[in-house]
């Protein structure tokens, strides 16, 4: 069993609007010094077996095939402690 | 000869159906009800894809309509010419289904927008704006909060190049697309996608800011009865 996250990005050419009215936020909040903010999703995938090659290549499939759409977002697969 | 049959597909979530299904009767076509889960296209003429919230919007507007099982038929299809009309979450399917370029975000001013909306045609090259004249201003509502439209630089300048920019917001940009841009085909021309909905602009009767919508429908049946 083990758990891999797939955290998925905007490319960083692609206007961020929630993430910027988040930054707008903070002040107000009294949260300084935060010169931007990006916002993303975080997946947890489940696996039934471990994070071989093999299952991190599927892992990899599926983020580019449902999870992330390419055209507009970056995505990460890393492998849980 | 029989009425030209444009199938009207409906998803879980999906509201402008009825709409367009009228639509199609309006113009003097016949609409085939389609079934998302039914992967069966009943030998339709052309397909109207509307608007609505198809599987709630999960994980991105379309992303999870696109792998339905009609999809895998509408898919192949509409790459062997099957003129394809996508408004609204429709335009959002054709995006994610990677049969129009780019991609539909958040509104640049984060808002949901909902408001009769000032388009031009920029293009009469399509199955689907035959009906109007190039540079015509409409009026057709709009009702989005994930509209903004989206792509990297070069394919930008391809559809601008090749014409393929089909719709832009006029008087005012309401979501922060790139260029103005309203609407979209691909290489053929077959496969449209606006978000501006002309199945809600057909009637005066409906409250409707114009009765723009009719065009759309009556430049695709034209088409398939001169097919």
């Amino acid at each position: 069993m083990a758990r891999v996250i797939v955290d998925v990005m905007l490319k960083p050419e692609i206007l961020d609007a929630q993430g910027q009215a988040i930054a707008r936020a903070l002040p107000r909040l009294g949260f300084s010094g935060v010169s931007a903010v990006r916002q993303g999703k975080r997946f947890e995938v489940e696996l039934d077996g471990p994070a071989d090659e093999a299952a991190l290549s599927d892992v990899r499939k599926m983020a580019e095939t449902l999870l992330a759409n390419t055209v507009i977002e970056d995505f990460t697969v890393t492998v849980a402690e | 000869m029989s009425a030209a049959r444009v199938g009207v597909v409906t998803f879980p979530g999906t509201l402008d159906d009825q709409d367009a299904a009228r639509a199609v009767r309006y113009a003097g076509g016949e609409a085939v009800p389609l079934w998302h889960a039914d992967p069966d296209l009943k030998g339709v003429d052309a397909v109207f894809l509307p608007g609505g919230f198809s599987y709630g919007d999960y994980l991105r507007c379309g992303a999870i309509s696109r792998f339905a099982p009609l999809m895998e038929e509408l898919i192949p299809a509409a790459k062997a010419g099957l003129p394809v009309l996508g408004t609204c979450n429709g335009f959002q399917i054709l995006c994610e289904a990677h049969l129009l370029p780019g991609a539909l975000m958040r509104n640049a001013g984060l808002h949901y927008v909902c408001r009769d909306q000032g388009i031009r045609v920029e293009s009469t090259a399509t199955p689907w704006t035959s009906d109007f004249a190039e540079g015509q201003e409409l009026v057709l509502p709009i009702k989005h909060g994930e509209g903004r439209y989206v792509a990297d630089e070069a394919t930008l300048s391809a559809l601008e190049a090749s014409g393929r920019v089909v719709f832009r917001y006029s008087g005012g940009n309401p979501n922060g697309s790139l260029n103005d841009i309203a609407g979209i085909c691909n290489e053929a021309g077959n496969i449209v996608g606006l978000m501006p909905h002309p199945e809600h602009a057909l009637e005066d009767l409906t409250g409707a800011p114009s009765t723009d919508g009719r065009g759309f429908f009556t430049s695709i049946l034209k088409k398939l009865v001169n097919a």
